[in-house]
C-alpha cells in the first residue's frame, strides 16, 4: 500500500513536469501570456458593449495566436507567448470589480489586465492596480478623470477620452451651419453622463457665445422610459439636442421619440451613437449627427488595417462592428506593441511588467481607428483622431452615415497636462485643426 | 401655460398607467398570499420577451393588424400559465406560514434564476416590436404628439383596475377570495379550498405582471436587465398605496406619475429621487400605506 503511494506521488509530479514542460513550450517555445479580460457579460451593457467587444477581442486574440494578423501585428501571440485570456464579466458595481482584480492578479496571477467599459470602474480600479504593480489597461471607459486627477505607473488607457466625443460634435455642428441659438440635452444621471454634457455645452457655448440653455435633463441610468422627457423637451423648442445616452437607454430614448416627430422637430446629436445601429438597422432616424467615440464602423478610415479587421469581423459574426469591438481589439494592439518593444529591449527575452510600462508609455501604433499616441497623463492616456457624420438613407432605404467630417487627434483633444474641461474654457489653445 | 399643464398631466397619466398596470399585480398577490413577490419583476420580462417573439411571427402569417393586440393577450396569458404552476405549486406553496423575510429571498432567488432563463432562451441581444405602436397612429395635444398606443394605456389600466375591483367585490368567486384575505383558517374550516383561491391569486398576478411586460415591449428595447428598475418603482407604488390594495396602487401610481411628469417638467434636478422622497414621506407618517386600514389583533 505504501509502495502503491509513493508510486502515485513520483508518477504525479512528473506528469506536472510534463504539463508544465508542454504548457510553457507552446507557441514557440515563448510561453503564456496570462491576460484578464474584464468586460460586460451580463446586464443592461453587455449587448450593446461587453458581448460585441469580447467578440472582437476573441477574434483578435485567436488570430495573434495563429498568427494570422496583418503587419504590424503578425507576430504570434504577444511577442511568441501564447495569449491566454481569462473572461471576467464587469457586472456587480465597483466594489466587486476591485475584488475581481485582486482575484484574477494575485490568484489567477494574469500577466496583465484589459478592460472596464464602465467610468466607476475605471476610476476605482487604478490605485489597486498601483498597490499590486499590476499591468493595467482601460479599453473602454470614457470619464476624463482617470488621468487627470491622478497619475498612475502600471495603468493606461488606450482610447481617448470622452472629451474628444463632444467637443469635435460640437466643432461640427459650427463648420455645418447648424442653428445652435439654442441647444437642450438628456444625459444619464452619472460621471458619464454629466461630463459628456458638460464637454458639449462648454464647448458650445465657448464656440457660439450666445447660444442659450434651454433644458438638461439627467434621468437616471437605466431607466427606460423617457415619454415625459421626450415632451419636455419638445415643449423647450431647442435647436439642437444633446445626448450621450447608450445602450438599452439609447435604443428605448429612439423607438419612443420617432413616432412623436422627435427628430424631425429638432437636430438631435448622439456623442456615441454607433453602436445600437446593428441592433435598430433600418429603426434608426434619419439626420442624426452621431459619433462612435473614434473613426469606428461605419466611419472607420478607408486603411488596410482596417479594411482586414472590418471583414475578419464581418465574416465572423455576419454584423459590422461598431466602436466596442474596434476598442477592445485597440487595446489588445497597444498591449502587443508595447510588450513587443519591450521584449527588444530586452534582447529578445520576456520583459518583465516595469520594462512593459516604460515601453507603453508614450507609445505609438497604428490601429484600425487611426494613430493611436499614449500622449496624455504623461504618456498614459491615448488620443487618437476622431470623426462626425450624420445619418441618412442609401437608395435601398438602408441607414448609413454620411457628410462625415475627420478631426486631426490634437485637434479636439487638449494637451498633455491640461484638463479637459479647463481647455475648452480657454478656447482649445494649441488645437492643431 | 395651459399647454404645459396639459402636457404634464398626459405625461404623468401615462406613466402611472404603466407603473398601476405592473403594480396591481405585486399588491393583489400580497393582497391574497401575503407574499412580496419579488419575482413579479422576472414575470413582466418574460411577457415582454414573449411579445417580442409572438409578435413578428404573427406579422409574418399575414393576419389583420388589429388582432397584433389579441397576440400580445395571448403571450401574457401563455407566461402566466407556464409561470404559476411552477412557481405556486412547485416552490412558494413549501414556504407558506414561515418567516416573511425567508419567503422574499425566496422570491428575490427564483428572479435571479429567471434573470438566467431569460439569457438562455433569448440570449444577450435586445429585441425590438414597435409594429404596434404604429397601430392607433399620433394625436395632437396643444403643440404636442402623442403616440395613440400610448394613449391606449390609460384605457387599459383603468380597465384592469375596475375589472379586478368588480371581480373582487361583486361576483361570489371574488368575495371567497376576500374571505381569504380576511382569514384563510375560518374560510378553510368553512369548506373553502385556501390551494386554489392560492393558485388562482397567484395567477392573476402573474398574467398582469406578464401582460405589462407585454404592452411595454413596443415602447423599449426587450434585453436583460428591463426588470430591475421595474421592482423598484412598482414597490414604491405598493407602498405609498397600502400594500395589498388596489385603490391604494391607483393613488400610489397617481402620485409618483404626476410627481415624476412635474419636475421633468418644471425642475428637472430633482426628478432622480422624487419618488423615494413620496416613499420616504409616506414611510414617515403613514407607514402602513395610504389605503392600508386599522387591522384587529387577533387573540
Amino acid at each position: 500500500m505504501k509502495f502503491f503511494r509513493q508510486s502515485l506521488i513520483v508518477l504525479s509530479s512528473i506528469l506536472a513536469s510534463l504539463l508544465s514542460f508542454v504548457g510553457s513550450a507552446n507557441s514557440d517555445g515563448h510561453g503564456e501570456f496570462k491576460l484578464g479580460v474584464v468586460t460586460f457579460l451580463s446586464g443592461p451593457a453587455a449587448e450593446p458593449f461587453g458581448v460585441p467587444a469580447w467578440n472582437g477581442g476573441k477574434l483578435f486574440i485567436k488570430l495573434l495566436n495563429e498568427g494570422k494578423a496583418p503587419a504590424p501585428y503578425n507576430k504570434k501571440g504577444f511577442g511568441g507567448m501564447k495569449i491566454t485570456a481569462i473572461p471576467i464579466d464587469e457586472s456587480g458595481g465597483a466594489t466587486k470589480q476591485v475584488q475581481e482584480f485582486r482575484n484574477l492578479v494575485q490568484r489567477d496571477k494574469v500577466d496583465a489586465v484589459l478592460g472596464y467599459v464602465s467610468s466607476g470602474d475605471c476610476m476605482a480600479i487604478p490605485s489597486v492596480a498601483d498597490e499590486l504593480q499590476a499591468l493595467t489597461v482601460l479599453y473602454d471607459c470614457g470619464t476624463p478623470r482617470v488621468f487627470e486627477d491622478a497619475s498612475y505607473k502600471y495603468v493606461f488607457r488606450t482610447a481617448a477620452h470622452a472629451a474628444m466625443d463632444n467637443i469635435a460634435i460640437a466643432k461640427y455642428l459650427i463648420e455645418k451651419g447648424h442653428d445652435i441659438s439654442s441647444i437642450a440635452g438628456i444625459n444619464q444621471n452619472y460621471a458619464w453622463g454629466k461630463d459628456s454634457w458638460k464637454d458639449f455645452s462648454v464647448s458650445i457655448k465657448k464656440l457660439s457665445p450666445n447660444s442659450e440653455i434651454k433644458n438638461e435633463l439627467f434621468p437616471k441610468i437605466f431607466s427606460g422610459q423617457y415619454g415625459t422627457e421626450i415632451s419636455a423637451l419638445l415643449n423647450s423648442k431647442a435647436k439642437v439636442v444633446h445626448s450621450s445616452l447608450w445602450g438599452g437607454d439609447l435604443q428605448s430614448f429612439i423607438l419612443q421619440a420617432k413616432p412623436r416627430g422627435f427628430f424631425k422637430r429638432t437636430q438631435v446629436v448622439f456623442s456615441a451613437g454607433d453602436h445600437v445601429m446593428p441592433g435598430l438597422g433600418n429603426k434608426y432616424p434619419e439626420g442624426v449627427i452621431l459619433g462612435a467615440r473614434g473613426q469606428y464602423g461605419m466611419m472607420a478610415p478607408d486603411t488596410a488595417l482596417n479594411n482586414w479587421f472590418y471583414k475578419a469581423y464581418m465574416d465572423e459574426y455576419g454584423v459590422f462592428p461598431a466602436q466596442p469591438p474596434y476598442r477592445m481589439v485597440q487595446g489588445l494592439m497597444g498591449l502587443k506593441m508595447a510588450i513587443e518593444k519591450a521584449m527588444d529591449n530586452n534582447g529578445g527575452k520576456r520583459p518583465n511588467k516595469d520594462q512593459i510600462a516604460e515601453a507603453f508609455t508614450g507609445l505609438e501604433f497604428e490601429a484600425p481607428g487611426g494613430l493611436v499616441q499614449m500622449k496624455l497623463g504623461n504618456g498614459h492616456q491615448a488620443i487618437q483622431p476622431h470623426a462626425i457624420g450624420k445619418t441618412a438613407k442609401d437608395k435601398d432605404g438602408n441607414i448609413v452615415v454620411t457628410d462625415i467630417v475627420r478631426y486631426k487627434a490634437s485637434c479636439v483633444n487638449p494637451p498633455n497636462g491640461i484638463k479637459a474641461v479647463d481647455w475648452i474654457n480657454a478656447g482649445f489653445p494649441g488645437a492643431d485643426c | 401655460m395651459i399647454d404645459e399643464l396639459l402636457t404634464i398631466f398626459l405625461d404623468g397619466a401615462i406613466y402611472a398607467s404603466w407603473l398601476f398596470i405592473v403594480a396591481l399585480g405585486l399588491t393583489f398577490v400580497f393582497g391574497v398570499l401575503k407574499i412580496l413577490n419579488i419575482a413579479h419583476g422576472g414575470i413582466y420580462a418574460l411577457g415582454a420577451y414573449s411579445t417580442a417573439t409572438l409578435v413578428p411571427i404573427f406579422y409574418s402569417l399575414g393576419v389583420p393588424e388589429q388582432f397584433v393586440i389579441l397576440t400580445m393577450l395571448i403571450s401574457a396569458l401563455a407566461v402566466a400559465i407556464v409561470i404559476t404552476p411552477i412557481m405556486e405549486r412547485g416552490i412558494l406553496r413549501r414556504f407558506y406560514g414561515q418567516d416573511e423575510v425567508l419567503i422574499v429571498l425566496v422570491t428575490y432567488a427564483i428572479y435571479l434564476v429567471l434573470e438566467d432563463v431569460q439569457k438562455l432562451i433569448w440570449g444577450m441581444n435586445s429585441l425590438y416590436v414597435s409594429e404596434p405602436r404604429e397601430l392607433l397612429g399620433a394625436l395632437e395635444f396643444g403643440s404636442l404628439y402623442y403616440v395613440g398606443y400610448d394613449l391606449a394605456l390609460i384605457g387599459l389600466a383603468i380597465f384592469c383596475g375596475l375589472f379586478l375591483w368588480l371581480v373582487l367585490n361583486k361576483t361570489k368567486s371574488g368575495k371567497i377570495v376576500l374571505a381569504v384575505i380576511h382569514n384563510p383558517e375560518i374560510s378553510g374550516c368553512m369548506g373553502v379550498n385556501i390551494n386554489k383561491v392560492y393558485l388562482a391569486a397567484f395567477f392573476v398576478g402573474a398574467f398582469l405582471a406578464a401582460l405589462a411586460g407585454s404592452f411595454t415591449a413596443p415602447l423599449i428595447s426587450v434585453q436583460v436587465g428591463i426588470s430591475v428598475a421595474v421592482v423598484i418603482e412598482s414597490f414604491a407604488v405598493v407602498i405609498i398605496g397600502g400594500l395589498g390594495s388596489i385603490p391604494g396602487a391607483v393613488i400610489g401610481a397617481l402620485i409618483i406619475g404626476m410627481a415624476r411628469a412635474a419636475c421633468v417638467h418644471k425642475l428637472p434636478e430633482a426628478e432622480i429621487f422624487i419618488m423615494y422622497l413620496c416613499m420616504a414621506g409616506m414611510l414617515i407618517f403613514r407607514p402602513k400605506g395610504l389605503f392600508q386600514g386599522t387591522q384587529a389583533r387577533k387573540i
